[in-house]
């Protein structure tokens, strides 16, 4: 039986702690007293993928089999996940592959003929053809890329349709192919609880006229958190389950499947990385030693490359296919037995490792508008209930944040960066003065549609998803980061943890009390 | 008495030396390759009615004159100045002599142009007529020799000496609380005052100024006291130049690599990258002010403005540039040369006024532009300091002639 995920209190005896810090990690001594709150243990994987991906086909939550939807002359849409999940990228076979495979075979052989597959990039980067390669195996790819499997284009007018409005008069607009479907089969990879239920379709297939009424700074604002999405605890959860609705009730049938990972992030030979730290063999602490060392010699890109590299040897915990909301409680239930960790109350000062991936530079760089969406975007959401740092707490995060960003991926990042953040931090002021400019930008949009760039509204919501941790905390402090551009975040930076320790007095007093979130791997503070 | 002066003679040696190696070793422009001497001059007496003699109090160093030095000239001015002469047209100093209505001991600064009024030229020209002293067509004749502007010369000599001749019609009286370090930026900011005069910028209109040295700041100044422009960019090189591109006034400041980037992003333009060369735009700046001289920055200008837009030179045009933007967006390429009299909304002024009224008022900010005066005997120091100024954080070096 796996251990259930626990929180230290560090005393004398407490070995140095391993803390990720972008394409490095290092090993740092805590305070005594303080708090580490670390994962559950990994849970066992289903060991016959296969056969639990058909069991979940045949016998769907709250619909029929698939067998039973699938008709000859019928248009069916298979709508993926794109790379941004799961993190770090699977060991292949990928997920989606073997679910592609089964309902592509099963349509087959029920003699669907028009059948079309999505990557459901919303408004990120199209993924190039390796990219989808990977994602989707050989045998997909061959028989349907280009025609018949690519990028959705959030920018095709020609591609898009406007469904209608939810109660609250949020539009619903979405791929024109898959709302005209008889059936839209969507495959999740469920690595946060934020991913899949509504979100699928209302949000990986929709254009900014939709997303805007839930990517907004209002909704991150009333999203507490993201990663709850019960009904009236997460503003952006709620928005999307109406548009969800709304998309059932105007006869968009949508076949739900949903997969949830178990906690194996890292592989075996960066296997220390997965454990706690006084648990280590003498292996493990020889090979961090080593790994540690070659990292730090090596040039930033060969170290680049090495990360880039690192494939998750991530289990399958469970497949449930069927209707979107039943499938998503079973999703949640699985995903918090893989993470919900049990923490009682909150600290003074919060301290995130802030590692080299986040679900918006896979073959990237991590930029430092990434740098802020990871720290006060996920890892301070990574709750549910109240927050693991107090209302006027310190953040601190540990990122070199280079002055860095990917030319092809992230142009609009750069300008965002360079004009957006020079004047102004204020995720509100951001929002009235500049969205909209950056998110009907020609160029960006040129770009998004025809090379590998995110839209041009983009780094807007990165910032946004920050402003609920940003508006809660008193300061935000980057361990290591680039003075230049951590002022320009609007953050301070501090040489060590004991600089910052002693600049977070300022906001919090003295002896503040402290709590190390140990991730990755992935969990949630369930904060009491 | 004899007249010290640093003079410009013919060296085609030494042009041919500082044209080939100047760009990659300018301390040698400054050192043996320097076509320039100290030299004592004859004595200078008004030559006719309406001449003085004029002291030079300081004069500057001036882009022209340095590409002159440096061999980077075009052969196209060989014919409108006159060899041996002594460089130097910024200039203030005051009257040895009465002149018409101004008294011997006046300080005053001194419009170059050597046009019809100082040949005696009459009738004038059409363009002296209208007070568009800049575009003369009589600079070659007359009652003296050939050269487009005082300090190009041979029979005026220049500033940079400790006498030199000039025409009342050039004359601009400098008020009594203006500093000489003031005064001396006059001329150069007169240029730049016609310049955002030929600009012709709409209300509102986003300009970008390419080049952040003193031509680029005083254009900057002048078009944000005499345009009711919009969105002002400005490519800066040197750390100085965007301290200072900030105080006066523009909106964003950036690295020339970074322009067409900052300008795309203010017009919603496309951004393109050739398989040689820059990227351009399509869309862009609606006005683009050229103020560094060189081919890169030509070719920044053309290819971060609007089809339609206008592209001014106001520095002097290096050959080389890619014209294919000009053909291609149809835009309007406009020259800006010296100052003469502008149309303003409260009637025809001279730029030299306006930009003496607008100077004393700007007097605390212009006087910190005049980075190092020198004597005249330390010259070779002066010129390479001004070679190196960007680099160096200096805006304008002049001479002292008199020190």
């Amino acid at each position: 039986m796996p251990r259930p995920g626990f929180v230290l209190e560090v005393d004398e005896r407490t070995p140095p702690l391993l803390v990720h810090e972008g394409e490095s990690f290092r090993m740092q001594r805590f305070p005594v007293g303080t708090r580490v709150v670390y994962p559950p243990d990994s849970l066992p994987g289903i060991r016959d993928v296969p056969t639990a991906v058909r069991h979940a086909l045949l016998n769907p939550v709250d619909m029929e089999p698939l067998t039973a939807l699938l008709t000859p002359g019928m248009k069916l849409t298979i709508a993926v996940d794109d790379i941004s999940i799961p993190l770090p990228p699977m060991v292949l076979p990928d997920i989606r592959q073997r679910i592609l495979e089964q309902v592509i075979e099963l349509a087959a052989s029920k003699g669907v003929d028009d059948l079309e597959i999505i990557v459901a990039t919303a408004l990120h980067r199209r993924m190039t053809s390796a990219e989808i390669r990977r994602m989707v195996g050989e045998r997909v790819f061959r028989s349907f890329w280009p025609k018949d499997l690519y990028n959705f284009d959030a920018e095709d007018p020609d591609a898009l349709t406007h469904v209608g409005k939810t109660d609250e008069g949020e539009d619903v607009e979405i791929s024109k192919r898959a709302a005209e479907s008889d059936l839209v089969v969507y495959v999740n990879v469920n690595l946060v609880a934020m991913d899949g239920g509504h979100k699928s379709v209302a949000i990986g297939l929709a254009s900014y006229k939709s997303l805007r009424h839930h990517h907004n700074v209002h909704t991150m604002l009333h999203s507490r958190s993201y990663m709850d999405p019960r009904p009236g605890k997460s503003a952006i959860a709620d928005s999307a389950t109406r548009m969800g609705r709304m998309l059932r009730d105007a006869g968009v049938k949508i076949f739900q499947i949903e997969t949830t990972m178990n906690a194996d992030t890292f592989p075996e030979n960066l296997g220390f990385l997965n454990k706690r730290e006084w648990e280590w063999s003498a292996f493990d602490q020889g090979l961090m030693m080593a790994s540690k060392k070659a990292n730090d010699m090596a040039p930033p890109r060969i170290r680049r490359e090495f990360f880039r590299r690192i494939e998750a040897p991530y289990k399958l915990t469970g497949v449930n296919a069927g209707e979107v909301e039943a499938v998503h409680e079973r999703t949640l239930t699985n995903l918090h037995r893989q993470q919900l960790v049990e923490v009682g109350g909150q600290s003074d000062v919060v301290i995130f490792g802030l590692p080299y991936i986040g679900p918006y530079n896979v073959n990237s760089i991590m930029n430092p508008i990434l740098v802020h969406c990871l720290g006060l975007g996920y890892l301070f959401n990574m709750y549910r209930n109240k927050p693991l740092v107090k209302k006027g707490g310190v953040v601190i995060m540990y990122h070199p944040v280079p002055w860095e960003f990917h030319q092809i991926h992230h142009p609009s990042y750069i300008d965002f960066f360079e004009e957006v953040l020079r004047e102004t931090t204020d995720p509100k002021t951001i929002e009235t003065k500049f969205e909209e400019r950056y998110a009907k930008d020609p160029w960006y949009t040129h770009l998004y549609r025809t090379s590998h760039a995110y839209h041009g509204v983009h780094p807007f919501y990165m910032w946004y998803w920050g402003a609920h941790g940003r508006d809660h905390a008193g300061d935000v402090i980057l361990v290591g980061g680039e003075p230049k551009s951590v002022a320009r975040l609007g953050y301070r930076t501090a040489g060590s943890l004991r600089d910052a320790i002693e600049m977070a007095t300022d906001t919090v007093g003295p002896s503040p009390t402290m709590t190390y979130f140990h991730a990755p791997p992935i969990m949630i503070a369930d904060v009491r | 008495m004899s007249i010290r002066a640093l003079e410009f003679y013919r060296s085609p040696a030494r042009y041919v030396g500082a044209r080939t190696i100047g760009a990659r070793a300018p301390g040698l422009v400054a050192g043996p390759l320097a076509p320039l001497r100290l030299a004592t001059l004859k004595d200078l007496s008004p030559p006719r009615e309406g001449w003085t003699r004029v002291k030079p109090r300081l004069s500057g160093i001036c882009g022209s004159d340095l590409a002159t030095i440096g061999g980077r000239s075009s052969f196209y001015f060989s014919p409108l100045v006159s060899l041996p002469f002594v460089p130097g047209h910024e200039v203030v100093g005051e009257l040895l002599d009465d002149c018409g209505d101004l008294t011997a001991g006046t300080r005053v600064v001194i419009s170059s142009v050597l046009g019809c009024a100082a040949r005696g030229e009459d009738p004038m020209c059409p363009n002296c007529e209208a007070g568009r002293t800049g575009r003369c067509d009589r600079v070659t004749v007359g009652h003296l020799q050939a050269g487009l502007q005082t300090g190009f010369c041979k029979d005026t000599y220049g500033g940079w000496g400790r006498q030199m001749l000039a025409h009342r019609s050039q004359l601009f009286v400098v008020p009594d609380g203006m500093a000489d370090d003031v005064a001396v930026l006059v001329e150069p900011f007169a240029c730049a005052i016609h310049a955002a005069h030929r600009a012709q910028i709409a209300p509102g209109s986003s300009v970008l100024i390419v080049g952040a040295g003193t031509v680029g700041i005083l254009t900057l100044i002048a078009v944000r006291s005499f345009t009711q422009a919009g969105h002002v960019v400005i490519a800066a090189k040197h750390r100085a130049q965007r301290a200072a591109a900030r105080m006066a006034g523009a909106n964003e400041v950036v690295n020339p690599e970074h322009a067409a980037k900052a300008v795309r992003r203010i017009s919603s333009a496309i951004k393109l990258t050739p398989e040689r060369g820059q990227d351009f735009l399509l869309g862009g700046a609606d006005v683009s002010i050229e103020c560094v001289g060189s081919r890169a920055g030509l070719d920044l200008a053309l290819r971060t403005v609007k089809a339609g837009g206008r592209v001014v030179l106001s520095g002097i045009p290096a050959g080389g540039a890619d014209l294919t933007p000009l053909w291609f967006r149809e835009l309007e390429l406009v020259g800006a040369y010296t100052a003469g009299v502008e149309e303003t909304p409260a009637g025809p002024r001279h730029a030299f006024e306006l930009a003496i009224e607008t100077a004393s008022s700007l007097g605390p900010v212009l006087g910190q532009m005049v980075g190092a005066t020198y004597p005249l005997d330390r010259w070779r120091d002066a010129i390479d300091h001004a070679m190196s100024a960007g680099r160096l954080g200096t805006f304008k070096v002049a001479f002292a002639p008199q020190g």
